[in-house]
């Protein structure tokens, strides 16, 4: 394994984590809910899912972009590439968004519900869910790399 | 409406918080999970500083003893729809670079990678729904 240090960015990695925590708890405190993005995207996907809390925070998430993004793209730690569009990214998008969407939903939770907001709650369940997905995430790509020499999308 | 404009607040923080963490850049999302090509730790780290500032309003709502904090999934078990549920979810999260709340915000950004991928994911969501209602 060779740590790639060029790329690792560790201010914005603090400042941006610090953000999404800040957020988390504000939720929890404010709200009483949990800053899971799966739950609330599958619980808005129901009729009766969909209450104020959720509409909110959903709507403050798509509109930070629009808001925010001049200043943000300003401090973001790279620029974002934009890949060419041929079938075979799109099929991998499209699949791996399935599987996202499919598991998160089956296992209650990804990587802000169990990730964040589980395990600052000690939750076995959600270390359980973390340790999971992080290794299949892991090995996918490793064998990713394996057939296809790269892995970028 | 106090409530509303928290929870509105609380989604653009966590929306900027993704974009200055570089977070919605599949790139970097796919360069932590690259383990055995040029390994980017960024990812952990976001982890770390999220986790430790949620600890925080953990902490806050424990003392406030706020009823609705109190959401205790500890007496659940680790069951066999959370292991495999967890499993594919990685192995999606590793084939797009994307996981639910870069999705979201890349997509009102209009990225098309992340267009993409809201659809499936949003498919997905529907498909295990409908096996959980039945």
């Amino acid at each position: 394994m060779d740590i790639a240090w060029s790329l690792f960015t560790p201010w914005h990695s603090l400042v941006g984590g610090a953000l999404i925590g800040i957020a988390a708890s504000l939720l929890l405190l404010g709200n009483g809910q949990i800053a899971g993005i799966s739950g609330i995207l599958g619980n808005l996907l129901k009729p009766e899912g969909r209450v104020p809390w959720r509409l909110a925070f959903l709507a403050g998430m798509v509109l930070s972009p629009l808001l925010l993004w001049p200043v943000m793209m300003q401090v973001a730690p790279a620029a974002v590439e934009t890949p060419e569009i041929t079938l075979g990214t799109v099929a991998r998008l499209l699949i791996g968004g399935f599987l996202v969407g499919l598991g998160t939903r089956f296992a209650n939770g990804c990587t802000s519900g169990h990730g964040v907001c589980g395990l600052a709650r000690f939750s076995p369940r959600s270390l359980a869910a973390v340790l999971s997905f992080m290794g299949a995430g892991f090995v996918t790509v490793a064998l990713w790399r394996l057939l296809n020499g790269g892995v970028s999308l | 409406m106090k409530s509303i404009v928290n929870a509105l607040i609380a989604g653009l923080l966590f929306g900027a918080g993704l974009v200055v963490s570089g977070m919605v850049n599949p790139a970097k999302v796919i360069g932590f999970l690259d383990l055995t090509g040029q390994w980017d730790p960024s990812l952990g780290l976001v982890m770390a500083s999220a986790i430790s500032l949620s600890w925080v309003g953990v902490k806050l709502a424990a003392t406030r003893s706020n009823p609705a904090c109190a959401v205790d999934q500890t007496s659940r078990p680790i069951d066999k729809p959370l292991i495999l549920g967890s499993i594919v979810f990685g192995v999606g999260w590793g084939l797009s670079g994307f996981c639910p709340g870069p999705a979201v915000v890349a997509a009102s950004d209009l990225y098309w990678p992340a267009l993409v991928v809201m659809v499936g994911l949003l498919v997905g969501l529907a498909v295990a729904g409908r096996f959980q209602t039945e």
